[in-house]
């Protein structure tokens, strides 16, 4: 809204009473200054602003984001907090040997260990390096894989959300702004993405990519989890586009003439899209969830990669023993719920605050 | 209504279409001789022979025609009259992991994940729904809080975590639950012919025989999975009933009932509830196909020896045939049983049926 818009009144009048210049002044104040809109505001829209501002306000939202802070900064200095030996890939995990037999935490590490992280000794008192959270069956030392699973997580995490949001953001566009035959072609297409079950097509698609991309790696899973992934979004930004068109700066920019595919890329989608944006990124939990579970079925990276669903796979063959092996499922596992946690804890706030009906109950 | 009905029905055949065709743009990726496993058991070794299978069985035809011999089979040259393959006839390839044909995985595996979706529908839809009202009716107070964090962290527990934790407490520390489907005992007992077999439900079955021994024995086997599937489904459903309670308790026609002094319980039960029970239906329909379909990784963990049990063995080590065949058996109950779901849902929704 442009403040430099001049309400009526402010045509001179000349003869004023006492009485009736205190009242001009009320109404003034109340045409005039109801609030400041600031330049941040400005920048994203009101309604977007909204939402920014709700988000760092909620309890459940500001716990998220600081779990997600954490994680953040886990991926990030992962070279320090576990440095990898030199020379070897340092997401492959380190093992200690060839023992399916896991080890409990403190065990000491005798074979290939990696150099001395600089918290250790400061932190355990010791100065001899243990396997601070214990081995996974074959030796794989958890603390390393928990710790750059993390890089894991993300990077697969965000890989796949920008690739599903493009695909949606395309799909959704595409079809919204022709309309008609195509756009119920595209429809039906993505129905039936949708009536494909997930998980088996998702393991379908994964398992032929695989001798294909030369073996066990994230990239077959990846791909997997993005075909089938996109469907929401484009879903979504499809219903928005169809809604803002109805505005009336819409409209407006109509009556001036404007052509249709200026109209639909300078008013409509920029628009229309922050709902499914915001939408997609707080969706990272659930790829990283889907990404683990079908690591957890045996499709995924290659063995000792680290990544938390194939480490709580090898609990699998503990079962009847997890009583006393509790730390092979504890450590993954309780990371993986955190991750996911923050993200809901996040994406749930942003839901409850972009609901319509929400919206006046304080949410 | 009639014509809503047409026009759902006639999406059917588009829909199993589109399906069949994505799952076999899929094969395409895999080796025209690995491809065989659709129309013959054994896949030939030998170079020579792997050539001529490839040619035997259309496998280098181009795409239409292998789409349309994939749905209708082939003739066996060997021996004419006999019909290879052809999903359309239940021919859904064979399994090199469980040497056997898929169809015939589907037909011994379907009673047990059946079995384990009869178990455990009424507790996640009864309870799911139970907490849902309890936390509109109770909105903003300390159960609807509870509510609310116990769904958050219900939906951010990855079925495979909470049910290894759930292992491991019950199965590998107090052993008073046990993975797996029977007990040695009682698969004796089936062998040996001592325990008569007649649905495939080994509960129902054991009720039949009047052997309360194998019932109990089942249920315990039966107890951790669905306490599994229960626990990751009651977040879903608290959330929607819970949302979709608090609207209709917000509605006109409540203000109405609470003016003619209608009792609370009576505005809940007789007012609120059906209108709010809605979408919970639909969502309550899906949850029925999904446990059909056979749930992979809840039945992984538990070694329970159902479908998706199946699917993820055979995916492990990259038989993609069988995944396939049973994603396709899949897929057509989803596609019939998301027909019936919105028919009854035209049904029960008048704003459906009148638009």
């Amino acid at each position: 809204m442009d403040n430099k818009f001049t309400p009526v009144f402010d045509t001179p009048i000349t003869t004023l009473t006492k009485e009736s210049e205190e009242k001009l002044k009320l109404l003034r104040a109340d045409v005039i200054a109801i609030r400041k809109i600031g330049r941040m505001e400005r920048f994203l829209g009101t309604e977007n602003y909204r939402i920014v501002k709700m988000l760092i306000s909620t309890p459940t939202s500001i716990a998220g984001l600081i779990l997600l802070a954490f994680f953040m900064l886990l991926a990030l200095l992962a070279p320090v907090i576990m440095p990898p030996s030199p020379g070897v890939n340092a997401y492959m995990m380190p093992r200690d040997g060839f023992s399916p037999i896991p080890k409990p935490p403190g065990t000491i590490w005798t074979k290939t260990p990696i150099p001395m992280p600089f918290w250790y000794t400061a932190l355990t008192g010791k100065t001899e390096l243990t396997h601070v959270m214990g081995t996974t069956s074959e030796q794989y030392d958890i603390l390393y894989g928990v710790v750059w699973g993390t890089r894991t997580a993300l990077k697969t995490g965000i890989t796949i959300e920008i690739c599903v949001l493009l695909i949606g953001i395309i799909v959704g566009t595409v079809s919204a702004y022709y309309g008609g035959l195509i756009d119920n072609i595209i429809m039906r297409i993505t129905d039936i993405f949708m009536t494909l079950p997930f998980i088996l097509a998702a393991l379908i698609l994964a398992a032929v990519l695989m001798p294909r991309l030369g073996g066990r790696s994230v990239i077959p899973v990846v791909i997997a989890l993005i075909t089938f992934g996109w469907m929401g979004y484009a879903r979504l930004l499809r219903g928005d586009i169809l809604s803002v068109r109805e505005r009336d700066y819409v409209m407006a920019a109509r009556v001036i003439g404007m052509n249709d595919s200026r109209i639909m890329f300078k008013h409509i989608i920029p628009n229309a899209i922050f709902p499914t944006v915001v939408q997609a990124s707080m969706d990272v939990g659930s790829y990283v969830l889907n990404f683990a579970g079908l690591s957890f079925l045996g499709i995924g990276a290659e063995i000792g990669y680290s990544d938390w669903g194939q480490m709580l796979s090898f609990a699998r063959d503990w079962i009847t023993n997890l009583a006393d092996y509790w730390y092979i499922v504890i450590y993954p596992g309780m990371i993986l719920v955190l991750f996911v946690l923050a993200w809901n804890l996040v994406g749930d706030s942003v839901r409850d605050i972009m609901d319509p009906r929400m919206r006046n109950k304080g949410v | 209504m009639i014509t809503y009905i047409i026009r759902r029905l006639l999406l059917v055949p588009v829909l199993l279409f589109g399906v069949t065709l994505i799952i076999f743009l899929m094969l395409q990726f895999l080796t025209p001789s690995d491809r065989a496993a659709l129309y013959i058991r054994d896949i030939p070794k030998n170079p020579n022979a792997i050539e001529g299978a490839i040619r035997r069985y259309g496998l280098d035809k181009p795409l239409p025609v292998q789409y349309w011999n994939w749905l209708v089979g082939i003739e066996d040259p060997n021996h004419p009259g006999v019909i290879l393959g052809g999903i359309l006839r239940g021919n859904l390839g064979f399994s090199r992991v469980l040497a056997q044909p898929v169809k015939d995985v589907i037909a011994e595996r379907f009673p047990a994940t059946a079995e384990l979706a009869l178990w455990a529908y009424l507790p996640i839809i009864g309870i799911g729904v139970w907490l849902g009202i309890q936390a509109a009716i109770n909105h903003n107070k300390f159960f609807d809080q509870l509510a609310r964090v116990f769904s958050i962290i219900g939906y951010s527990f990855p079925v495979f975590v909470f049910g290894l934790l759930v292992l491991m407490l019950f199965y590998a520390k107090l052993r008073w639950f046990m993975p797996g489907r029977v007990s040695d005992w009682v698969t004796a007992e089936i062998i040996g012919g001592t325990f008569p077999i007649h649905t495939k439900l080994i509960t129902v079955d054991a009720l039949l025989n009047g052997r309360f021994d194998v019932f109990l024995d089942s249920l315990r086997h039966l107890f951790l999975p669905v306490l599994t599937l229960s626990y990751i489904s009651w977040a879903q459903f608290l959330r929607i009933t819970r949302a979709s309670m608090l609207e209709s308790l917000g509605q006109d026609y409540m203000t109405t009932a609470k003016a003619k002094g209608v009792s609370r319980r009576e505005q809940i039960n007789k007012h609120a509830l059906p209108n709010a029970l809605i979408p919970v239906a639909t969502i309550a329909g899906f949850t029925v196909v999904g446990l059909l379909g056979g749930v992979v990784i809840t039945e992984t963990i538990f070694t329970y020896p159902g479908i998706g049990n199946a699917a993820a063995r055979a995916a492990a080590q990259l038989d993609v045939i069988a995944v396939l065949g049973l994603a396709l058996f899949n897929g057509t109950i989803l596609i019939m049983a998301n027909l019936v779901v919105d028919i009854l849902y035209a049904v029960i929704d008048p704003r459906i049926r009148l638009s």
